[in-house]
């Protein structure tokens, strides 16, 4: 395998729990509701993810029970923010501070165990062709999935009766509850939606990206999957080109420090971090003069008045 | 039949004043629960937690030690939540301010410089951690950028930052390799005010920011400004207040007391500048600040609240084998319940039979 070939791999690898998670967060903020809580519900995903993997021996099961750590907390955000009308942005921040408790609390158990990553897909001659065999035909199912799950929610958002109505619930939740839908309902789907995802993104993690699980391994990556969903204007092509950009920004860095060009390798471990703000600084200067794009209720509270 | 909120006509004051005490009594029973899944008696674990640092007087000071840093981030969030400024970076400045504070003691280290050393040096922590949360608020006036993802992504820069330095130009030669700076002369240390424990002036320094924030929040127009634009924008706009300054205002004030707070730490209870100053005060102060109502007052008792559960869970893990994620669980579910008390203040719940439908 070439070292180009390789680079290519290991940046979808990296790319894939920012798409997984980004894509989640994308329909919740669709809907008018902001999560900040990404970053708690994939950690308990890699937690819990860990977990189901190394309990029954099968990624699948893993997998699942990631999806499902995910849901739970971002059960409870529902709850206190659709049912309690609590401030979005604040129950978000619990909900991270409560998942990075509780992931090593339940993580604690496995820290140093470790499983078979995620089975490769494997077809005789198409893997084979030299270059592109092993980056199209050659991944792991996460990744397949993460793909298919974002062409299932662009056809979802602009091409079915169901992704209109969300998008009503997300400009105007007054206007969507005046002709008859029912608001908290269908946020509290997308909230769910998003949580399985996030879960999906962190049981990603130990299941296929390193075969172990450490406490706070997710280093900020549902923060950046925020950013990308903000970066990518809400639609979801840009959020394919916005994971692969930086996926791509933190494997380089890798191969940068292993070059040993003299730079301080903090300083290219910072690189994702920094390109978050400076992505969000250009994206949000170029929109100035055209407007805000966001989902105009976003993360305001809804109370119905009957 | 359905429950369902409704908003109150007035702001209820008993629950503004109960829904604190509710929340820890639920958080309370929440962690007995805990406990017995974990298989430890509740009774014994709530008093390791709550009751047993009471009753020392070196833990009484510790508790007082992690309060201090709490209390001093969380006044300056406070301000910035009640504008609806959303930093939460505080962690990130913290530790710059721990940077821009320590580079004094390590240029002036060895070389007998006078008492001057120690007031520069807080001076230049809040500095740095004014500088460094100016970057999220300039991102958002100048451009729009999301205040909220920049201020945390700066959080793991400074960390980065922070190791660099000490790994790299500032280690100590002397240290064996361990990445830390030489420990601080006596005149860049923050004295200790007690014997018996690591109780130090930089609580008299909280405290006096206390005062000084409750007067400013309640007297001045400054004050009220901050109030106006967080509660009713447009008012505020026709009022003539800035929000554009306020944001400004807002991250330099809470910047500079995280940093503050980062450079007492440093040059009290640590001593020497290293990696893992910080237990996470930055994160645990958002709790504090709205546990304490975005009350000056109110934050000063919760961040004691919230030191007794550190200095607990310490404890408990010495003496019960209790993980120590415990303590953040508990810390997060707090906040959670909090904020879920908190809506009781506008709104109630009422229980709605469903109407006979229409034949």
């Amino acid at each position: 395998m070439g070292l180009v070939e390789a680079i290519i791999i290991s940046i979808i690898a990296a790319s894939t729990p920012l798409l997984l998670a980004a894509a989640g967060e994308l329909i919740v903020e669709r809907s008018g509701v902001l999560n900040l809580g990404v970053e708690g519900m994939m950690i308990m995903g890699a937690a819990c993810g860990f977990a189901g993997a190394y309990l029954t021996g099968s990624t699948f099961v893993g997998a699942l029970f990631g999806i499902a750590a995910g849901m739970a907390l971002s059960f409870i955000f529902a709850v206190l923010t659709l049912g309690l009308a609590v401030n979005q942005v604040a129950a978000g921040l619990a909900l991270t501070i409560l998942g990075i408790g509780l992931s090593g609390l339940i993580g604690a158990g496995f820290v140093g165990e470790k499983i078979m990553p995620a089975p490769q897909l494997y077809l005789p001659v198409l893997t084979g062709i030299p270059l592109v065999g092993r980056i199209l035909f050659g991944q792991n199912a996460f990744i397949y999935f993460s793909i298919a799950l974002v062409i299932g929610i662009w056809w979802f958002l602009y091409r079915t009766r169901g992704g209109l109505i969300l998008r009503a619930v997300g400009d105007s939740h007054t206007s969507a509850h005046a002709l008859g839908y029912p608001v908290l309902k269908i946020r509290l789907l997308a909230v769910l939606f998003g949580g399985g995802c996030a879960g999906l993104a962190g049981a990603f993690l130990p299941l296929a990206y390193t075969p172990f699980f450490i406490p706070g391994m997710t280093a900020g990556r549902g923060w950046i999957a925020l950013a990308l969903v903000v970066f990518s204007s809400w639609l979801p092509g840009r959020l394919v080109a916005g994971a692969y950009l930086f996926g791509a920004v933190s494997i380089l860095q890798l191969h940068a420090q292993a070059f040993g060009l003299g730079i301080p390798s903090q300083l290219m471990t910072a690189l994702p971090y920094l390109a978050t703000v400076i992505v969000l600084v250009i994206i949000s200067r170029a929109r100035g003069a055209a407007g805000s794009v966001a989902p105009a209720s976003l993360g305001t509270v809804f109370v119905p008045d009957r | 039949m359905q429950l369902v909120l409704e908003k109150r006509a007035e702001r209820s004051t008993f629950i503004a004043l109960a829904s604190p005490v509710l929340a820890i009594a639920l958080t309370l029973v929440t962690m007995s629960i805990f406990f017995l899944l974990l298989g430890k008696n509740p009774v014994t674990a709530l008093y390791v937690y709550f009751i047993e640092p009471l009753t020392d007087s070196y833990t009484l000071m510790e508790i007082a030690v992690k309060a201090s840093p709490l209390v001093m981030i969380a006044i300056g969030l406070s301000l910035c939540y009640l504008a609806n400024v959303w930093n939460i970076g505080a962690e990130g400045q913290f530790l710059i301010g721990a940077v821009t504070g320590s580079w004094l003691a390590v240029v002036t280290n060895g070389t007998g410089a006078g008492p001057w050393v120690l007031p520069a040096m807080l001076v230049m922590g809040a500095l740095g951690g004014a500088l460094w949360a100016m970057i999220p608020a300039l991102c958002k006036t100048r451009f729009g950028a999301n205040e909220i993802l920049t201020s945390l992504m700066l959080v793991y820069v400074a960390d980065l930052i922070l190791d660099y330095l000490v790994r790299g130009p500032w280690r100590d030669p002397k240290g064996m390799n361990f990445p830390t700076t030489a420990s601080f002369d006596p005149v860049a240390t923050v004295p200790v005010i007690m014997d018996g424990g690591r109780l130090h002036a930089g609580v008299i320094i909280t405290l006096a920011l206390v005062v000084v924030v409750a007067v400013m929040l309640g007297r001045s127009i400054k004050g009220f400004e901050i109030r106006v634009v967080g509660a009713a924008p447009r008012a505020a706009r026709f009022a003539g207040f800035s929000s554009e300054k306020l944001v400004v205002f807002t991250f330099a004030v809470s910047g500079a007391l995280a940093g503050l707070a980062g450079i007492i730490e440093v040059a009290g209870p640590v001593g020497v500048l290293q990696p893992g100053i910080s237990p996470g005060y930055g994160f645990t102060a958002i709790i504090v600040a709205f546990l304490g109502r975005l009350n000056p007052i109110g934050i000063l008792v919760a961040g004691l609240f919230l030191a007794l559960t550190f200095i607990g869970g310490e404890g408990a893990q010495i003496s019960m084998k209790v993980p120590l994620d415990l303590t953040k669980v508990f810390q997060g579910m707090l906040l959670f319940y909090v904020l879920a008390c908190d809506s009781l203040i506008l709104y109630r719940i009422r229980l709605v039979t469903a109407k006979p439908k229409a034949a």
